[in-house]
């Protein structure tokens, strides 16, 4: 592995069990962060879905992804950040989110963007 | 600029394979190098060695492993999420007791950590999505 580090940040844009998505970038977030690189996770769109307590996935025969975002501190991952206006154009409250997370605004969005080095989208 | 590339839609469904076909092309054009492409989720179908498409279509399998041996570009193919689709190369056919393998040469089964290795050695990563 190269001595090198660049800072990762997953952008993720899809409800949580509609598509493969959401797994695919926790499994990525995961990875990221056995290689120990500094690494933040946004959420954007359809995406904030995904951060809504009680799902109930085993009645579509899906694992509960909660469990794996519950994970996340475990790995010390921890620089969280969601869409202010995905959460609002779905009429979700910010404090019905248990993980600890960052509402950001469009502005701080491209910020965060802007001070990563890879930026990857699912 | 040294580059990597992701695909995580499926060729055909999606254009994400064809597309980031013709960027390889562009950035080797352009004096650029591609340390991986690698391919997850949906991707995964970009390396079948049973794809058969019309023949006015484009055999996107065929095209990468054409790009790959002329530029010597390394196809890594995630291989959790190929198993699960039935991607799958010798060695895991004979783990899983399979009547066949169909993975195209020259793409390689790997697991995640050359998607994150790419990540720390490229200077960009581009995502192909669905």
């Amino acid at each position: 592995m190269s001595e090198n580090k660049k800072s990762f940040l997953i952008i993720n844009r899809k409800a949580p069990y509609g598509s493969s998505a959401a797994r695919d970038a926790l499994d990525v977030a995961l990875t990221i962060s056995v290689f120990e690189q500094p690494l933040s996770l946004l959420f954007l769109d359809d995406a904030v879905l995904q951060l809504l307590p009680s799902h109930k996935p085993d009645q579509i025969g899906q694992k509960n992804l909660s469990a794996n975002l519950a994970m996340l501190e475990m790995y010390d991952i921890d620089q969280l950040y969601v869409s202010r206006t995905s959460l609002e154009q779905r009429g979700i409250n910010p404090d019905t989110i248990q993980l600890k997370i960052k509402p950001l605004t469009e502005p701080e969005i491209a910020l965060l963007i802007k001070q990563h080095d890879q930026v990857l989208s699912f | 600029m040294i580059f990597s590339i992701v695909i995580t839609g499926a060729p055909y469904s999606s254009q994400a394979s064809d597309s980031a076909l013709r960027y390889c092309q562009s950035l080797l054009n352009l004096g650029h190098s591609i340390h991986r492409v690698f391919f997850y989720a949906d991707g995964v179908h970009s390396g079948s060695s049973l794809a058969a498409p019309p023949q006015d279509e484009s055999n996107i399998p065929a095209q990468w492993a054409e790009l790959a041996k002329n530029h010597e570009l390394d196809l890594v193919v995630c291989i959790a999420a190929a198993v699960r689709r039935g991607i799958i190369d010798a060695d895991e056919a004979r783990r899983y007791e399979k009547s066949a393998d169909n993975l195209a040469q020259p793409f390689a089964l790997s697991g995640l950590g050359q998607l994150v290795e790419a990540g720390i050695v490229s200077d960009r990563i581009v995502t192909f999505g669905a």
